[in-house]
């Protein structure tokens, strides 16, 4: 069961290596993580794809939790969210068959950002069925590379997944 | 903290050369891991937090066994290491190493100080979460040009750590759940770990242990937070437990963990631990609820506070009289016992016992002797018993001792160790000798890894496989080359003169007991075996 955990953390130096750190040490099987800056410099948000049943996504929740530099974790696979994961794609494109792969860049709406002689570079966004669906379509030309970042996530509406501190780590 | 442990070194000098003239006292131990478990011993008996320095790279790798035990026992430790100046990390200077990188799985938190303004709170921050929560070593890594640096010192008044959560307060409403039970169990019984030492529930155990009537187990770590003479104490549970205590975890239909996290020495074969209880588990930490057995009812929270919320709760005493004569009949048939006869260590102990009155501190290293220490020296006062009790740590006995002596002067501070696991610290005899440190050194010696040699009995078809210690030195004499004065034990007889002669002693003193050489322990479960399925000695228990 894959689970999507959107993770808030304080961006101190470390703080990726102690949570990659802590998925390899515990045997948690992390299928991507994206990591960025929040709209506050001071924190980054994590979006986190783990695979595991209850039990170990439970685990995974509590330890991550135990990490000083964690904010707050949530568990959003259950809530109505974007999802999206970006795909630099080099594929082999000679002259006659540039128009055919234009036309699935255009039906996924992706977009070609570098041509060359012999191959193009094209761009996709989406989550990660459309991701896969485009890769598959240009195979038969040819992938040379393939760059794919994680997935990050947002929740739907105007809801947030909240800057607030769930614990009470004043140092009273 | 009065005292800190460590070795100066080439990236500590400055801050040594300020520790000189400060009001703190320094102990220098002979090896960095010593001081690692010097400060580990010393935050154990007085319940503050040891402090250990050592300078970088070897240094401060020498220290990671000592982290690395006081992680697995929740202690608190704050480690001070010296590195690199900031321009020179990342170089492969001479005596660099990423302390800060491997310490990562072995330390609650860890800093690298690149900031002289950073420091105070750094250190603020260090002792904070060290102490609070669930107790865990910190380091804080501090490159040399870091300590030559002036700054206005500012300790903030309040920390900024919006991640750290320790809640001690437990809910309401599983508290409620758990009087009930308890309110409604036959066969309750109470399973105390190192939680109850940390938080100092000993009273808030033995109220609810006696004004309920349920018996007593505990983890290795639990030892001392409950009368081990109490009529309604069964033993330790689980490989080395009594037969009593494993019965009791197979029997029991509610059983109350407090301050435990369910080891796989205790549980033996998880799948058929406790099979017919229901389980409340009391654990500051959220994480250990569930990360080895289903509570039924969970309570993060203080393990002290937990209990106090619960004795609240529960309106009159209880009875439990079928169940706890059960139990006495389990003990009464499967007592602790050996055969009489040649020098046993468990005779040693017996003995140490009734000349200490049972009020030693007692310090083990790890190996057979620690589980006949376990065995055959009940205590009942908690931060007495000081063992490596996660990790497993050969080696950590005597300076452990080093740290309660310094902690706790006035008592009487006992080594039970092995020849395999003394010879791991022996240099700390020099430390001892220095400093004067009044720790009795009671060496169980039978020329081999005792423990390593059993399994070999018991799973390998006897081959001693390299763990007979040829070349074991006269230890005797190699103390007295310390200046500590020692006895050479060969005869049960000379057991009991000698031990005098170490209690009488105003500083330290060794007893080398050449002990049956291949005693075992009993009972033993076999490593993911099911609790109730012991392995006893022939005539023996």
């Amino acid at each position: 069961m894959k689970r999507t955990l959107s993770v808030l953390v304080e961006n101190r130096p470390g703080v990726l290596s102690r949570v990659a750190g802590l998925f390899s040490r515990r045997g948690y099987n992390i299928d991507s993580l994206a990591v960025g800056r929040t709209e506050n410099p001071a924190i980054s948000r994590m979006t986190i794809v783990v695979d595991g049943d209850e039990q170990i996504i439970e685990q995974v929740g509590k330890q991550l939790n135990k990490l000083i530099d964690v904010i707050k974790i949530s568990d959003i696979t259950n809530d109505p969210y974007v999802g999206r994961e970006l795909i630099l794609i080099k594929v082999n494109a000679d002259p006659s068959v540039r128009g055919e792969i234009m036309q699935i860049v255009d039906i996924f709406r992706a977009r070609i950002v570098d041509i060359a002689r012999n191959s193009l570079i094209i761009e996709a966004t989406g989550d990660a069925d459309k991701i896969d669906a485009i890769e598959n379509s240009l195979r038969p030309f040819g992938i040379r590379e393939v760059v794919r970042t994680g997935k990050i996530a947002m929740l739907r509406g105007a809801k947030t997944r909240g800057m607030e501190a769930s614990g009470n780590g004043t140092g009273e | 903290m009065d005292t800190v442990f460590g070795i100066p070194g080439g990236s500590v000098l400055p801050l040594y050369h300020e520790l000189a003239v400060a009001s703190i006292r320094h102990i220098l131990t002979r090896h960095e891991q010593a001081a690692a478990h010097a400060a580990d011993g010393y935050a154990r008996a007085s319940g503050k937090p040891g402090v250990c320095i050592a300078t970088s790279g070897p240094g401060a790798t020498n220290l990671v066994t000592g982290i690395a035990n006081a992680y697995m026992d929740s202690i608190p430790l704050v480690a001070i290491t010296g590195q690199v100046s900031v321009a020179m990390i990342g170089r492969d200077s001479f005596q660099e190493a990423d302390i800060t990188g491997i310490t990562l799985p072995v330390t609650k938190a860890n800093y690298l100080v690149k900031n002289v303004h950073d420091l105070a709170a750094t250190i603020h921050e260090a002792f904070y979460i060290a102490t609070t929560g669930r107790p865990g070593p910190v380091l804080i890594d501090i490159p040399k040009d870091i300590t030559t640096q002036r700054a206005l010192f500012r300790y903030p008044p309040k920390l900024h750590l919006p991640g750290y959560r320790c809640k001690v307060q437990p809910h309401a409403l599983q508290v409620a759940q758990a009087a009930a039970a308890i309110g409604a169990a036959e066969k309750p019984l109470l399973f105390i770990g190192g939680g109850v030492i940390t938080s100092g529930a000993h009273e808030e155990v033995r109220q609810l242990a006696e004004g309920q009537d349920i018996p007593v187990v505990m983890s290795m770590m639990g030892k001392g937070g409950f009368p081990e003479t109490h009529p309604l104490f069964a033993g330790m549970v689980g490989m080395h437990g009594t037969a009593a205590a494993n019965y009791a975890m197979c029997e029991t239909d509610l059983l109350i963990g407090v301050g435990v996290r369910f080891d796989d020495r205790v549980t033996g074969k998880v799948e058929a631990f406790a099979p017919k209880a229901k389980i409340i588990h009391i654990d500051i930490d959220a994480a250990e609820i569930g990360k080895v057995v289903q509570a039924h009812i969970p309570i993060v929270s203080d393990a002290r506070q937990g209990l106090a919320a619960i004795l609240e709760k529960l309106p009159g005493k209880g009875e439990h009289q079928a169940w706890r004569q059960q139990i006495r009949r389990w003990q009464e048939e499967n007592p602790l016992r050996y055969e009489k006869g040649g020098l046993k260590p468990q005779y040693v102990l017996e003995e140490l016992y009734n000349l200490t009155k049972g009020q030693a501190i007692i310090c083990t290293d790890v190996g057979q002797h620690q589980m006949w220490a376990v065995q055959y020296y009940p205590l009942s006062r908690p931060r007495t018993f000081l063992s490596s009790c996660g990790l497993g740590t050969m080696g950590f006995g005597v300076p452990a001792a080093m740290g309660a002596a310094v902690a706790r002067p006035g008592e009487t501070v006992v080594v039970i160790t092995g020849d395999g696991s003394f010879q791991m610290n022996i240099q700390e005899l020099a430390t001892i000798s220095h400093y004067q440190l009044p720790v009795k050194i009671i060496i169980m010696n039978n020329g081999y890894l005792g423990m390593v040699r059993q399994w070999q009995e018991f799973f390998f078809d006897r081959r001693y496989a390299y763990s007979e210690m040829l070349g074991n030195p006269d230890f005797v004499k190699v103390a007295e080359a310390y200046r500590i004065p020692g006895r050479l034990v060969n005869e049960s007889r000379e057991v009991v003169p000698a031990l005098e002669e170490a209690l009488a002693a105003e500083g330290p003193f060794l007893v080398d007991v050449r002990i049956d050489r291949e005693e075992n322990v009993y009972p033993m479960v076999p490593p993911g075996g099911t609790l109730n399925k012991m392995v006893t000695g022939g005539k023996g228990a």
